[in-house]
């Protein structure tokens, strides 16, 4: 085994015998873009709603709950899909929340929510995730549509004008700060602040 | 004698057969046959002004003026008490619930809502901006009082 490596190393670090220098750029250059190409259309594929409910745990639970509210069914038809609103649209953080998701796989294949009462008995811990991931970002990803530099508070009704004009200005709040189970039902919220 | 009965019974047969087949009874289905699917109303719009209504009698339980769309009430928790509940007032400023729903059935005052008074819904409903169906007779208790005064003095 260790003469193996050491073969291997003996071969990466001399110059190329057999293949010349035009090849290797550009045959590089070319198998780096078909990497490349196809890493991101991987990436991207499982960043679509068809991968996130091809699991029963997301289908079951949270997909169906979803259905119900306004981001899924609506006047105008604008709906948000799973990754709108829970993989971050800038790419650093995206590979970041991706590599995080590793966790979801562990879980996944060991069954951590496999069952509805699994789920709804990990359902505030999993719901504190996203809570603080929004809080943390200052809710970017309500933001990515809803963006506060156009509301018109003169649409809105007047709780909504009060609150948002306020509180939400000031920064002093954020959307998830009053807008928790907007789009899945709430855990148990006894102990949870502001409830 | 007999025949004048007789034709005077089949008479006011007639007329009542007539008057009883033009009354139309009057039912939400309308005209559409049985074995059909009426064309169903339109879906009314909720009143979403935040304005307190005049109670119709003093113990009706005042109506919700807001919007209430996927507010969940359910074992986890009460959407509604994130803004009534006697804690959460002071930052929404909004009505807190009745005392009386503190109250359990034998009359102790609990620490927090009882658990008999958990589902809002059960008296607190939404408005819809809608013409009555029928006619509304209703007469407000002042009036009634002041009428049956009215009465007596005379």
């Amino acid at each position: 085994m260790k003469k193996f490596i050491k073969q291997c190393w003996r071969v990466l670090t001399r110059p190329s015998v057999h293949f010349s220098l035009g090849f290797l750029t550009v045959g590089g250059f070319v198998a780096g873009i078909i990497f490349w190409g196809g890493f991101n259309t991987a990436l991207e594929v499982s960043n679509t709603e068809a991968f996130c409910i091809s699991c029963h745990e997301m289908k079951d639970n949270v997909y169906q709950e979803m259905r119900t509210t306004i981001h899924f069914s609506n006047r105008s038809g604008v709906r948000a899909t799973c990754p709108d609103c829970h993989v971050p649209h800038n790419w650093t953080d995206k590979i970041a929340r991706k590599m995080q998701a590793s966790k979801e796989l562990w879980g996944k294949i060991f069954g951590t929510i496999n069952t509805r009462e699994k789920f709804e008995a990990k359902r505030l811990e999993l719901a504190q995730h996203e809570w603080a991931r929004l809080k943390a970002n200052d809710s970017l990803e309500c933001r990515n549509c809803h963006n506060f530099d156009y509301m018109d508070f003169t649409k809105q009704s007047q709780r909504a004008a009060a609150q948002h004009s306020t509180s939400l200005a000031s920064g002093e709040k954020t959307c998830i700060d009053c807008h928790k189970g907007i789009a899945h039902q709430l855990p148990d919220m006894a102990g949870v602040d502001g409830w | 004698m007999k025949t004048i009965k007789l034709i005077t019974g089949l008479f006011v047969l007639l007329i009542t057969t007539v008057v009883w087949a033009r009354v139309e009874v009057a039912t939400l289905r309308g005209n559409t046959p049985l074995n059909e699917e009426g064309k169903p109303p339109m879906m009314a719009q909720v009143v979403n002004d935040d304005e307190k209504l005049q109670r119709a009698y003093p113990m009706q339980p005042p109506i919700i003026p807001h919007k209430i769309d996927g507010y969940q009430v359910d074992m986890n928790t009460n959407t509604c008490l994130s803004c009534h509940s006697r804690k959460r007032t002071p930052e929404s400023q909004a009505p807190m619930v009745s005392v009386t729903h503190f109250m359990d059935r034998d009359g102790n005052f609990l620490a927090d809502v009882s658990p008999r008074r958990y589902f809002c819904q059960q008296c607190h409903v939404t408005q819809d901006k809608v013409r009555p169906l029928v006619e509304n007779q209703f007469k407000d208790v002042d009036l009634v009082l002041k009428e049956e005064q009215a009465k007596q003095v005379k």
